[in-house]
């Protein structure tokens, strides 16, 4: 292997290759070639780093140093300065948002320091395209170490003890289900990945499949051997391109150096792994329907039992887990289950990544270790709400978790905490909220997202997810009564308590949890008619203060719908309020403030 | 049937031949595929790629007429592979000595050379149908209809019985009846020679059964099969016909030759309507609809089942059996029964396998027979444990070509059947008009390349002529059929009966090869 | 053998049984709009959901295994409130036509909504209109009128196995159509019917010749007289005519039918049926009385008899009529007129 002075780790993730890093990387090997520092200095592009906000990241070793929003146009100052001259550029480097504080080193950036790395371990780290550089940092050789070492039952049981659990939200003990799918009887049977990841916002796993394919890889031939599986599925959506094609590389890379295929390590085994692209139907995460999406049916959840374990695909006993959970099984398996159990709390073993969104400064993906608080979370790691606005509650789970507010940020973050403030953990979003938010309008932008997921096929999900949000517009539009707050909350219960999956038995969180801790605000809407916080439009006036008024007519120009009326110098301005769409412009055009949204 | 059609559900195997279930059985179609959507193994053996075929794990596209070779050379199969059934062979058969020996020059590819279908599917249909732990055999007029049909039949029953699939759930040699009371007239011995419950009117002991119970002298000597009658009218041997419920003029062979006889002889006709045969009659009977009166009938599966009267019968209409004992009475045979149940009492004295059968035991739930005795629960599965005669015979029999085929003059076969639309000669289906709007009229199916030989497109009339005489029909250009086939439904009157034969039958029993017509096709003009 | 106790009664049934088997076999009713012993359950309904003690939520009582030690209540105040609730939501989206539908007083939606005090929805929101898929000649499909309680569609696909119809589009927008949505006439439809007499509300319905209500009807149960399977029926009748014919589960159809014997009835009733007997005078049939008839036929036996004996006459029986009718042919044959000239068209 050749040896090199420098390297130079450009994010390859979705974010920041929308942000032309493939430009990047291209423009600096040119530079490299140009300034003959080619054989010094390797490019490698690797999966996300997390910190998106920051993208497109740039950090150049053995410095560490950490660039961010590198343009094309930055590339020759790099090259130039720090490469050849040894000078870290330091206006490129990150900045703290709080302190404003440039950050020599990527391990002094505060996203970084709360975070515990076990999923994500070599996103950002290695060339998710090279095989070698997965077994540089003991790639494969946890699978080995199964194949070679130990019976399907010591890894059963050392995934037992590890006392991991389902990461794509469940929280379902991981090695009793590989032990129900050991012992469930089946000529064949199968393993299959859930990579369907539905929650808007949410990348956790498309970040692992991008920046670390071959963990999974090996993680499900491990999984295979244990539970007396030749063939796994990895169901991931059409939409994740680049995940899908560095997944593909991962395992014809596998299978071209004998680490699928048969008789893996020369011990008889055989393993061997398929893609199925879904179409993009949230529910295909429920994992009857992603089952039903396999077989090449219709994605609708069937009822329980017969679990997957004992009837999966094709009716074959399936161990079916997500992305995340497979992703922490080599390191389980190499350093051991009481190293992961002595991470987390007591019923939530090892870390949990998430995808921070919001309002929030460090947009992007953190992994932390369970039992870390809400509030270390939004605020030391994500940096807390920027332009200084208040935090009003956080919402976590993905579109069926529950909006968690303000004087629970103290609660340690694991699956049964979540569950008993009303929310979830789900896959692993959090949505961080402020003061600007209304949470009505919060509870009708996730409704909206969960009626149209429904598949359609039992009844309090398929027609009551409607009538929640019908009620919601109605409450919305200032048109709601109390009565339609009281049916909205029986309404919510009965589709929790009565529907066929996990969808339907979640859909309500939003409208319940925000009815739990924000109960006020729906009653502002419907006995003020007023939007606390001023989202709603149909509860919106605009209005021009007469006094600060200085007769301008800019407010009129700029109005799309001309609601404004006066006489330019002689007249104070009026917007008609039947006619005004309630847009804003008039507001951001005054120059003088003399105009009041209320 | 051998076995009840629950049984099918419970098969790991199906060997579906000669039956294109879904339309000539729709509800046991859907069980078929039902049962192999649920894992069964099935076989599909057809001249035409019928939408079972769509199913079944092998499709064997065989040529019409050549089923004996396809049987031998998978008991050919199956015992050079050594998946007979030894102890059942042993213990409950005979002659499988020279049954093996028979067998012997039905190599792959002989019969591959006779039946047109690819030897290794042959093997692999063999090796599938015998290592399934419980195999049945399903079949229908396609096994039947041949010159050879009974022989056809004795292949399949000696496939089973080498295999040891008879007797047991999920296993049988099952015909699958094509008429909702075929079985019932069998057993009640509307057949030459036999009484009810097939008690041969040859044997002196059921003859004086019978003498004594009627209270007449009866005949011994065999009578005519309906084959047979025309043939008998042509020779003046045969001077009046009574027809109860049934349209030779549309169902039997060679049209034009049952026409002749019809006209010729003193014909009564008992029907629901003026049909195509009713309009030759002397006289005409006008006889109640199954909705019109109380009895039975017996399924394909032996099963004894209630029919109840619903609606009065238009007219002077009356049901047949009333019709038969005022005849009778008029012929000076006193007879007296008040309702169809009390007939029923006295089959029952006369009919071992009914004797344990009465109305009140059926009321809810049919009986399959044979059902001996009042607290007997009938059989779903015959010859369990045993063959009936004791052991099974396994009897050689050889391919042989039909006469219809090898002459230049018609070089093609047309093989008959049904759709699922319209029902035997259409009296009853074709007075439903989304019925006739669904399946108007006469057609011909034909391969393309065939149709493109001759110029034919789809649509298109053409004239389809054999021996007998020509009809014009619309051609469907399809690939259900290969090049050197045609099929017909026959459904329809001046149709596919003109053409057949019915001069040759099945020596055994007297059945017409209606699946095999030697015809040529051309362009109408 | 597992034991539950369902509303204060033990229960004793086969392990692997569903609540549902459960309660119906000490004849407790649940309600359900999807259930049919002939189908995985699939659970779309929820109507039958039921409280089990220590359950985090209601359970379905069609879906979920009765458990040892299970205890179990199928009309607790928790139950109702939600059926109510599924109810409404049901109602919120189906027309309030019962006056003129022609599944009133045999549809289960309008038996629920009467047995737990719904009559109409609390909401007001959208409702779904689609228009009736008529092109099938036989029955036609009311999607406005469907609950998607699903029964169609798996009994098309899992019991008659023709896949023809399907669930289309999600969330609120799903309806049960044909691939591509080009309608019944163009589907694999091999019109059985089997859907339509699975239907519970009026989305499928046969296509009438004349109106009846259900409660005017008689229905008679026989046996199907097309093919030899034996299917099991019922004949609707009202006004001494046939106006309908419905599947009943028999040992051989298990509650199926196929297109004749579902739709092709109209023989029974047809015009040109034959009502009095006629002989052919001067080479034409006129019709005649029965004394006519039969005296005509008898002294033409004699006369055979005597010229050419007992064989020279040919009965054929008929695989159409009764047993007894076929026996009794054949006596006529046999022991009257003393000749074995006796078939029929087994063979055709």
């Amino acid at each position: 292997m050749d040896l090199y002075r420098s390297h130079v780790l450009v994010c390859g993730g979705t974010g920041c290759a929308s942000s032309e890093s493939g430009r990047i990387i291209d423009n600096f090997n040119e530079l490299l070639i140009e300034h003959g520092l080619d054989k010094e200095v390797k490019i490698v592009k690797t999966g996300c780093f997390g910190l998106c906000e920051a993208g497109p990241v740039v950090v150049v070793y053995p410095e560490g140093a950490f660039y961010s929003m590198i343009k094309v146009s930055d590339v020759p100052t790099i090259v130039e300065e720090h490469l050849l001259k040894g000078r870290i550029v330091t206006d490129l480097l990150y900045k703290d948002h709080t302190t404003s504080e440039t950050m020599n080193s990527i391990d002094e950036v505060g996203f970084y320091k709360k975070q515990r790395r076990v999923a994500l371990r070599n996103c950002g780290v290695i060339n998710p395209e090279s095989i070698e550089e997965y077994i540089a940092f003991d790639g494969y050789q946890a699978l080995g170490n199964v194949l070679t070492e130990m019976s399907p039952n010591q890894v059963i049981d050392i995934v037992k003890r590890s006392g991991l659990r389902g990461r794509g939200g469940g929280g379902f003990p991981t090695g009793t289900k590989w032990e129900f799918t050991q012992k469930a009887v089946g000529d064949l049977k199968y393993v299959a990945c859930n990579a369907d990841e539905g929650d808007p916002g949410a990348f956790m796993d498309r970040s692992v499949l991008e920046g670390d394919p071959h963990a999974i890889v090996e993680a499900m031939a491990i999984a295979g051997y244990a539970v007396g599986a030749s063939k796994g599925f990895v169901y991931v959506r059409a939409e994740y391109p680049i995940a899908v094609k560095r997944l593909q590389i991962a395992i014809d890379q596998a299978k071209e150096n004998g680490l699928l295929g048969e008789d893996i390590f020369g011990t008889g085994f055989n393993f061997d792994m398929e893609i199925r692209l879904g179409a993009g139907a949230f529910v295909c995460g429920e994992e009857t329907a992603l089952i039903a999406s396999i077989e090449g049916k219709r994605g609708m959840p069937r009822v329980r039992p017969p679990f997957p374990a004992v009837k999966g695909i094709f009716d074959k006993p399936t161990l079916l887990n997500n992305v995340e959970t497979f992703a922490n099984i080599p390191q389980i398996i190499l350093k051991g289950a009481e190293w992961f159990a002595s991470i987390g709390t007591e019923k939530s073993k090892g870390t949990k990544v998430f995808a921070l969104a919001g309002k929030i400064n460090n947009t992007g993906l953190l992994e932390i270790p369970m039992g870390t608080t809400l509030r270390e979370a939004i605020y030391d790691v994500g940096g807390g709400i920027p332009n200084g606005k208040a935090f009003k509650a956080v919402q976590t789970g993905g579109p069926s978790g529950g909006c968690i507010p303000a004087e629970y940020l103290d609660t340690p973050i694991d699956y049964d905490n979540l569950i008993a403030l009303g929310s979830m953990m789900g896959s692993g979003g959090m949505i961080v909220l402020d003061e600007d938010n209304c949470m009505v309008d919060v509870a009708r932008f996730f409704l909206d997202f969960t009626e149209e997921e429904s598949c359609g096929k039992c009844t309090p999900c398929r027609e009551g997810t409607k009538r929640m949000h019908e009620l919601l517009d109605k409450i919305v539009d200032g048109k709601g009564t109390m009565d339609d707050v009281a049916k909205l909350e029986t309404l919510a219960k009965t589709i929790k308590g009565a529907s066929l999956c996990g969808l339907g038995q979640t859909a309500p969180n939003p409208v319940l949890s925000t009815l739990k801790y924000f109960r006020h605000e729906y009653e502002a809407h419907v006995l003020d008619h007023k939007c606390p916080a001023g989202v709603c439009s149909a509860l919106l006036q605009y209005l021009v203060v007469p006094d600060l008024c200085k007769k301008c007519g800019i407010c009129a120009a700029k109005c799309p719908v001309n609601c404004i009326s006066g006489v330019k110098g002689k007249e104070v301005y009026l917007i008609d309020q039947d006619k005004c769409i309630k847009c804003g412009a008039c507001m951001d055009a005054c120059p003088f403030k003399a105009i009041k949204k209320g | 049937m051998t076995n009840g059609i629950a049984d099918i559900q419970k098969a790991d195997a199906l060997f579906v031949t000669g039956s294109n279930t879904t339309e000539s059985h729709p509800v046991i179609g859907a069980q078929i595929k039902r049962a192999a959507r649920n894992g069964a193994k099935l076989i599909v053996a057809d001249p035409r790629k019928i939408p079972l075929a769509e199913e079944a794990d092998i499709f064997l596209k065989i040529k019409p007429g050549t089923s004996i070779a396809l049987h031998n050379a998978m008991m050919n199969v199956i015992i050079n592979e050594g998946l007979q059934d030894d102890k059942y062979i042993r213990e409950n058969t005979e002659n499988y000595e020279e049954l093996v020996e028979s067998l012997k020059k039905y190599s792959l590819e002989y019969a591959a050379e006779i039946t047109g279908v690819e030897a290794y599917l042959i093997r692999e249909a063999a090796i599938m149908y015998a290592s399934a732990e419980a195999a049945s055999i399903l079949y229908c007029m396609g096994i039947t209809q041949h010159t050879n049909g009974t022989e056809t039949v004795m292949s399949l029953s000696n496939l089973a019985l080498i295999t040891g699939n008879i007797g047991k759930v999920g296993t049988g040699v099952n015909p699958l009846r094509g008429q909702n009371n075929v079985q019932g007239a069998c057993d009640m011995g509307a057949l030459p020679n036999v009484y009810t419950g097939y008690q041969p009117v040859t044997n002196t002991g059921a003859r004086e059964k019978f003498e004594q119970a009627w209270g007449v002298k009866l005949s011994d000597k065999i009578g005519l099969t309906v084959t047979e009658t025309f043939k008998a009218i042509d020779e003046d041997r045969v001077k009046m016909l009574y027809i109860c419920g049934e349209n030779p003029m549309i169902s039997d062979p060679d049209t034009h030759h049952a026409e002749r006889a019809l006209d010729k002889v003193f014909l009564v006709v008992q029907d629901l309507f003026l049909t195509e045969t009713a309009e030759l009659a002397d006289v005409v009977l006008p006889a109640a609809s199954f909705a019109e009166k109380d009895g039975t009938f017996v399924n394909t599966e032996r099963r004894i089942q209630r029919v109840r009267k619903a609606v009065e019968a238009p007219g002077e209409a009356k049901p047949d059996w009333i019709i038969f004992m005022e005849l009778m009475n008029r012929l000076g045979y006193e007879e007296h029964f008040n309702s169809a149940e009390e007939i029923f009492e006295e089959i029952r004295q006369l009919t071992p396998q009914y004797a344990g059968v009465t109305y009140e035991r059926i009321k809810n739930k049919g009986i399959q027979w044979p059902c001996p005795t009042l607290d007997h629960p009938g059989t779903n599965v015959l010859h369990a444990g045993k063959p009936a005669r004791g052991a099974g015979f396994l009897k050689p029999v050889e391919h042989l070509e039909s006469l219809e085929i090898g002459e230049d003059k018609y070089p093609l076969v047309m093989t008959t059947g049904r759709m699922l639309y319209q029902y035997h000669t259409r009296t009853m289906t074709g007075k439903t008009e989304g019925i006739n709007l669904i399946a108007p009229e006469l057609y011909a199916e034909i391969n393309p390349s065939l149709a493109q030989e001759k110029g034919i497109t789809d649509g298109e009339v053409v004239k389809v002529t054999s021996r007998r005489g020509s009809v014009t029909m619309k051609a469907k250009v399809t690939d259900r059929v290969n090049k050197e086939v045609v099929f017909v439904p026959f459904h329809w009157d001046s149709g596919a009966n003109v053409l057949t034969n019915g001069d040759e039958l099945d020596k055994y029993c007297k059945i017409p090869g209606l699946k095999v017509t030697g015809v040529n096709i051309e362009k109408a003009d | 053998m597992i034991t539950l106790n369902i509303n204060g009664f033990e229960v004793e049934i086969k392990e692997g049984s569903t609540i549902y088997q459960a309660a119906s076999s000490i004849g407790v009713k649940i309600p359900t709009l999807c259930h049919d012993e002939r189908l995985k359950p699939h659970g779309s309904c929820r109507i039958c959901v039921v409280e089990v003690e220590g359950a985090r939520s209601l359970v379905a009582s069609c879906s979920t295994p009765a458990s040892n030690g299970m205890v179990v209540h199928t009309e607790s105040e928790s139950v109702i409130t939600a059926r109510r609730e599924i109810l409404d939501l049901m109602l919120a989206n189906h027309p309030l036509d019962c006056l003129t539908c022609e599944k009133a007083g045999r549809c289960t939606l309008q038996d629920l909504c009467y047995q737990y005090d719904i009559e109409e929805s609390s909401f007001d929101g959208k409702k779904k209109k689609y228009e009736k898929d008529t092109s099938n000649e036989f029955y036609y499909a009311d999607q406005t009128k469907c609950i998607l309680c699903g029964k169609c569609v798996y009994v098309c696909s899992q019991v008659q196995n023709t896949d023809a119809i399907c669930f289309v589009d999600r969330g609120f927008e799903t309806h049960v159509g044909t691939p591509f949505d080009l309608g019944l006439a163009k589907s694999t439809c091999v019109s059985c019917g089997n859907c339509v007499a699975a239907c519970p509300v009026g989305a499928l319905m046969p296509k009438r010749k004349e109106k009846f209500r259900y409660w005017e009807i008689d229905k008679v149960k026989t046996t199907c007289s097309y093919c030899g399977v034996g299917c099991q029926m019922e004949l609707l009748v009202k006004d001494n005519k046939v106006v309908e014919v419905e599947p009943v589960k028999g040992h051989s159809n298990d509650g199926m039918l196929c297109v004749k014997g579902r739709f092709s009835y109209d023989f029974i009733n047809h015009s040109s049926r034959l009502k009095k007997p006629m002989v052919r005078k001067n080479g034409v049939l006129e019709e005649v009385s029965w004394d006519e008839a039969y005296d005509v036929i008898a002294n033409k036996i004699t006369e055979v008899k005597e010229s050419d004996g007992a064989d020279a006459i040919t009965g054929f029986s008929s695989a159409r009529a009764l047993t007894e009718e076929n026996y009794l042919m054949t006596k006529l044959m046999r022991a009257v007129i003393g000749t074995n000239n006796i078939d029929h068209c087994a063979r055709l």
